[in-house]
């Protein structure tokens, strides 16, 4: 018996789920999350799910983890003191942040700018320059570099940050930078520029590595501390940790480099996403995760998730790779308003958040949020299942009344309405950005909707994109654990090549890749995962000479076998994705900015859960007649209690399917199928 | 006059709109018009649109209205300009701002417009206009700093279609392409306008499809009444009936020896309307500053100062215009008679923002922002490679230049920023892999932003060093007169340029200039200037004004003009603050002036070479 545990830490409930291999059992344990030390709520979670399924700490395998520590050091602000390094001159490179300002043509009247991630006052330069060709313009002057780093000595400094301009074409000033650096400032962990994104744009580069060091000295303890709890507490098996792009990385290597962690918990819903599409029976899918004050979507083809090369945390975007998942900032707990002047209706970007949270919860709030629109018209049933959450209806009534009066519409219930449709825009709007502006169809996917509110929203959403069925997975924390436990171990290497087609051999494309997979291979046998079991991908970045943004382009292994052709194969390749996406095509030379190699190991063998046979009729799990507000009427519609649902029941809409922690709304018209491995399939009746 | 050509009969039915609906358009539209600014980002091959995004979209109702963008390009004067016919399918495209109306101010930026047809008839415009980094002429990225008509900055289109029913008139764009430096660029910028155009033509088509014609029309009318409701109260709250406001500001010189021009801008309101009046401007330039600004645009600029701050997320257009009269003298540096030269409009586009700034903020505390980076200067090194394995290759580059945000009425104006939306400066990196030159220095000067209770922000050093002989070109401006404060706030420094030669030698040169020869180990100072200070600078915290002395956002002696005193530690020496700071207020006037604008005009004339290095600017009159 071979038993692997996911755990994912939300900010409510920690989330643990045991698989056994062999058999798909699972077993799941529901703790509350603990902010101060998440570890302790983690080691709560893990010895009562064994002692459900009966077993020792001891047959735990593996222990595979969606982080969000990492995420929030930088929402918080609450991450370690920087130190950086620069290239004289350049100090101010993040101060200076491309110069950019957001919004529109008065925009910048209104704008806050962030202060910096290292402070200025913590940043010096040092002598030395390489040029983009990497030939040393001047060496590195090591005197300076000590005296440099000596003004930093006593600002407090607990990571350091190396980036120097063209050290992505020659790191060796950084490393010999890293080097005095551990004489002048033991014991502060340093992050270099040339280590963490080899790729050209010293802003970016810099920011990323930045970052990096921001949030590493967290993560470290917070790795450290779970790895150390779990040892202590019999767990014999490795602890691994849910990167942003969806693969796992050992603790080690986490702690390493923590900025590719930035999206470990959205990666961890994606990847469980994939799971429960693919025992469904569907492979291309849109996910969607609306929580209380932000909703991420992403794209998944084939199972594979897309990968994009930004990560996007706050007002902070750093280059690392991860699921390509764009935020939305609204969620159930956004704030619906009037502005006076124009009378229209906003939702968003203000949030209740948990405190006070919507006015139906009745812990103070009055401002009418979008949980309290669909309490008004009745999508939230006021005693859910197991009735231990009850809804204060005549609060969100008052609230949402409000919108109702600044706008003249004659009910709440008409005020409420235009809210969940204003918010369903705001979600097509998000949805449309991974579809239909990449050059997808949003019709040849399924919707897999999780997160607090995405099964509430997500009926209207397949409407709106026309992307059947929409799955709704059994438990929306469930399925970020799930991920976690269902995906396999990945690691990536990539540097910056920036030549014309012209100017480079097919051998040479074909060394560079194969390099960088030894690279990343290596970092992985060091991990255990033998190289029989490593599965090499590989990507370049191409754009036409000139242009400032690439096109991943995924480099088919095969291909290397060929070095004639590979060049002519790529370029090929590259003009039929930018004819998709763009519709037309550039005579100019080709260029490849950048190269990646990912390695993957096997993905786990865990068999699918299996719900009892039912015959169709759900009668059995209906708990209660309702009535629901939707078209501009109120209409019947049954309470159904998800857990007594079986596989083959056919709910038909209107209806509202409960389950602990989330509510399915089925649209008239509509009905929600159990498939045998948990999922309610959506889909418009005929 | 444009004939448009639709093959459906019969009228569409409008009607009213329900409130959700109406705010459902108005977000499909948003995206579209955001949409359309990726498509261009992602393929433009330019440096100016690509790295800067140097770009304006629009999607306009039927009637050539503008419902969504932010530059409120004139599609009825552009329709009225053309002569011919209109068909679905077509792309019409033209860079010539005299047949136009002024929609487009310059040779430079290539305008194009799509009509949008659903079911056989005409639901809308998208346009879109980019600035090309070379359209031709004399010199290289067409913008001469010595022109005196339009006929030396390059290919100048007349409005024509680029395509017939989906057909690409290739003679055509044969022949404009070689008028041209590098005319891969213009291809694929020409090719991502019309793309992005397209794209938000298939997305109203498509909203279209989804809420039926007539409501979405009917959706675009209510649209821009709310906008038009919205600024009539706005209006009416801010001005006086009948006071008259007024505000000049200053471009420094025309490139050919002439300046300051004065720009005058006032304002009455009327009942419901407000009249924005230029007289009293200063006669079109004889050099190639002039920016010719056509009334809608002028309507624009104002409108967006008033309502953004009211209700940030409106959706913004053309809706209040009727609210608004404009008065613009023929002959003045606002409409300069063809075939005046107008290359250099860039420092008239960006003084725009400090000119609405002065006016309206004058009734309106939160629009008061002192003068900012209010231009787009330009650097341009152009060239051949003379060895290596690229000998004889030609190399281009133009830059935008970036400066000191204004104090503002929230908080110090950032460093080094940009004032235009979304611009971005060129990496370092990018710029040494792709050009031959090195970049010495890249950062903020301190002390250059004005002091205040909100500090402005700082100007920019860049240091080029050039490694290929070639020629460069500047075109940059507040090297004479000052970046002002406001409420008690003083103003920022101006901006310079200089080049150090490998032989040694130093030489300042014109803030606008082309042509200059640069050798191998000539390093160009490209200065830009700081943003004015908003509030009194005695009244900053003097711990803040310490940690920017610690930071080198500014200096122990620029610590002064706070009435800070800060010890060789970076720390604040309170006591001799204290005394400093009463000493500073009992030397000055109770009372604290509006605005700072640095000396007067006459002394700034006067003392200019000694100052400046640079001969003085003769005054324009009028004749």
């Amino acid at each position: 018996m071979s038993y692997r545990l996911g755990v994912d830490v939300g900010g409510t409930f920690t989330d643990v789920l045991l698989v056994e291999e062999g058999s798909g059992s699972t077993w799941r344990a529901k703790t509350a999350s603990t902010p101060a030390d998440q570890a302790v709520g983690v080691l709560n979670g893990i010895g009562k799910v064994c002692a459900e399924a009966g077993i020792e700490l001891a047959e735990v395998a593996q222990v595979l983890h969606g982080t969000t520590v990492a995420t929030n050091a930088i929402l918080e602000g609450k991450g370690a003191t920087v130190g950086l390094v620069t290239t004289k001159g350049f100090r101010q490179v993040l101060q200076i942040a491309r110069s950019f300002v957001p919004g529109g043509l008065a925009g910048w009247i209104i704008w806050p700018k962030p202060e910096p991630l290292a402070a200025l006052e913590n940043t010096v330069e040092v002598d030395e320059r390489i040029a983009s060709d990497g030939a040393v313009v001047r060496e590195l002057d090591e005197a300076d570099v000590r005296a440099q780093l000596e003004k930093l000595r006593g600002n407090g400094i607990e990571a350091l940050a190396v980036s120097l301009i063209n050290s992505f074409a020659d790191p060796a000033h950084e490393r010999r930078i890293a080097e005095i650096a551990a004489e002048v400032l033991p014991g502060v962990p340093i992050s270099l520029s040339s280590d963490v994104l080899p790729e050209l744009r010293e802003y970016e580069r810099t920011l990323t590595t930045v970052a990096n060091g921001y949030v590493q000295p967290q993560v470290k303890r917070y790795v450290q501390s779970l790895a150390g709890n779990l040892a202590d507490g019999g767990v014999a098996g490795e602890l691994a940790i849910l990167r942003s792009d969806g693969g796992l990385s050992s603790a080690g290597n986490a702690i390493d480099s923590p900025v590719t962690l930035l999206l470990s918990g959205p990666a961890g819903g994606v990847t469980g996403a994939v799971w429960v599409a693919e025992q469904a029976g569907y492979r291309d899918l849109i996910t969607f995760d609306m929580g209380g004050t932000s909703t991420d979507v992403g794209l998944v083809q084939g199972l594979t998730p897309k990968i994009g090369r930004e990560t996007k945390v706050g007002d902070l975007v750093v280059r690392s790779s991860s699921v390509d998942v764009r935020t939305v900032g609204a969620g159930g707990g956004s704030i619906a308003h009037v502005p006076e002047l124009t009378r229209a209706l906003r939702v968003g970007p203000q949030s209740a958040g948990a405190d006070p949270g919507p006015a139906a919860y009745g812990k103070g709030g009055t401002e009418p949020t979008v949980t309290d629109a669909n309490v008004v018209l009745g999508h939230l049933p006021t005693t859910l299942a197991g009735g231990e959450i009850t809804l204060d209806v005549e609060a969100a009534r008052a609230a949402v009344g409000k919108v109702a009066e600044a706008m003249g519409l004659d009910s709440p219930e008409a005020a409420a309405a235009g809210i969940v449709d204003i918010v369903n825009e705001n979600m097509l709007g998000g949805l449309r950005l991974v579809s239909v502006q990449q050059g997808f169809d949003p019709r040849d996917f399924a919707l897999v909707a999780f997160g607090g509110a995405g099964p509430l929203h997500a009926n209207a959403l397949g409407k709106l994109t026309g992307a059947w069925p929409v799955i709704v997975p059994p438990g929306p924390g469930l399925l970020c654990a799930l991920g976690d436990a269902t995906t396999s171990r990945r690691d990536e290497s990539a540097r910056t090549v920036l030549r014309r087609f012209g100017e480079l051999t097919g051998e040479d494309l074909a060394a560079i890749l194969r390099d960088l997979a030894a690279d990343a291979g290596r970092r992985l046998a060091e991990q255990g995962l033998a190289a029989a079991d490593q599965t090499v991908g590989y990507q370049v970045d191409v754009r036409y000479h000139g242009q400032g943004f690439e096109i991943p382009v995924d480099v088919d292994p095969s291909w290397l076998d060929a070095p004639d052709s590979v060049l002519a194969t790529l370029g090929k390749r590259f003009d039929a994705e930018h004819d998709r996406l763009f519709s037309f095509l550039l005579t100019v030379d080709h260029e490849i900015v950048n190269a990646r190699a990912t390695v993957t190991g096997p993905k786990p063998d865990v068999a699918p859960v299996t719900l009892p046979e039912g015959d169709g009729d759900p009668a059995g799990a209906l708990v209660q007649d309702h009535r629901i507000y939707v078209g501009g009427e109120y209409v019947p519609a049954g309470v159904y209690d998800r857990a007594k649902l079986r596989a083959g029941d056919v709910v038909r809409g209107p209806a509202i399917v409960t389950e602990m922690d989330s509510t399915t709304l089925v649209l008239p018209g509509h009905a929600a199928t159990v498939h045998a491995a948990g999922s309610l399939l959506i889909t418009p009746e005929a | 006059m444009a004939r448009i050509i639709e093959t459906a009969t019969g009228t569409i039915e409008k009607g009213e709109v329900d409130p959700v609906t109406l705010d459902l358009i108005e977000n499909g539209l948003r995206n579209a018009r955001y949409e359309m600014d990726e498509v261009l980002f992602r393929t433009a091959l330019s440096p100016g649109i690509r790295e800067q995004h140097d770009e304006f979209p629009l999607i306009a109702d039927p009637d050539g209205k503008m419902v969504v963008g932010q530059f409120g390009l004139s599609i009825p004067d552009f329709l009225d300009g053309f002569d011919g016919t209109i068909e679905e399918g077509d792309v019409l495209l033209t860079s010539d701002p005299y047949a136009c109306g002024a929609a487009i101010s310059h040779a430079n930026d290539w305008l194009v417009v799509v009509p949008i047809f659903h079911e056989g008839r005409v639901v809308g415009w998208s346009a879109m206009f980019g600035h090309m980094s070379d359209v031709g002429g004399k010199t290289p990225s067409s913008m001469p700093t010595d022109a005196l008509t339009i006929y030396e900055e390059g290919v100048v289109i007349p409005p024509f279609t680029l395509y017939k029913k989906g057909e690409l008139n290739e003679d055509a764009l044969r022949i404009i392409l070689n008028q041209v430096r590098k005319p891969d660029w213009n291809r694929a910028d020409l090719n991502g306008l019309v793309a992005a155009c397209r794209t938000a033509a298939r997305r109203v088509a498509e909203m279209c499809d989804r809420f039926g014609t007539g409501t979405y029309l009917s959706a675009l009318d209510a649209l821009l009444q709310r906008n038009y409701d919205a600024m009539k109260v706005l209006l009416s709250m801010v001005f006086e009936e009948g006071r008259t406001l007024s505000f000049t500001d200053y471009i420094c010189d025309d490139g050919v020896g002439n300046g300051p021009y004065e720009l005058k801008l006032s304002l009455t309101r009327t009942g419901d309307k407000v009249h924005l009046d230029f007289t009293g401007s200063s006669p079109q330039a004889a050099g190639p500053i002039n920016y010719y600004i056509n009334e809608n645009l002028t309507r624009m600029f104002f409108g967006i100062y008033m309502i953004t701050v009211a209700d940030p997320q409106i959706l913004w257009n053309d809706g209040f215009y009727p609210l608004v009269d404009v008065t613009i003298p023929d002959g003045s540096y606002w409409k300069p008679e063809h075939p005046a030269s107008l290359n250099g409009r860039n420092h008239g586009i960006g003084r725009v923002f400090d000119l609405f700034g002065g006016l309206l903020g004058q009734t309106n505390p939160a629009l008061l922002n002192a003068a900012g980076f209010s231009s787009s200067p330009h650097f341009m090194y152009s060239g051949h490679y003379s060895s290596g394995e690229r000998k004889g290759e030609w190399f281009q580059l133009y830059s935008i230049g970036f400066g000191g945000i204004p104090g503002r009425p929230m908080g110090d104006g950032p460093d080094g920023h940009s004032l235009w939306p979304s611009f971005t400066n060129i990496p370092c990196e990018y710029l040494e892999s792709y050009y031959p030159l090195r970049i010495e220095k890249w950062e903020t000067i301190a002390d250059t932003g004005g002091p205040g209770l909100h500090r402005g922000g700082n100007g920019v050093d860049v240091a080029y060093i050039f490694e290929e002989p070639g020629t460069i070109a500047i075109h940059d401006d507040r090297w004479l007169t000052y970046p002002w404060g406001v409420n008690g706030g003083h103003p920022g420094a101006r901006g310079t340029k200089w080049i150090e030669r490998a032989d040694g030698t130093r030489s300042v040169l014109p803030s606008k200039c082309h042509d200059v020869p640069v050798r191998p180990g000539d390093v160009l100072h490209f200065v830009t200037w700081g943003g004015g200070g908003w509030g009194d600078p005695l009244e900053r915290d003097p711990e803040l004004v310490a940690l920017e002395v610690r930071r080198g956002l500014v200096t122990t002696k620029g610590a002064e003009r706070y009435g800070v005193c800060v010890a060789e530690d970076g720390t604040v020496d309170a006591e001799a603050t204290e005394t400093l700071r009463d000493q500073m207020r009992a030397d000055r006037p109770a009372e604290l002036p509006v605005f700072d604008m640095g000396p007067p005009i006459e002394e700034l004339l006067a003392r200019c070479e000694e100052e400046t290095g640079l001969p003085a600017p003769k005054r324009p009159v009028w004749v």
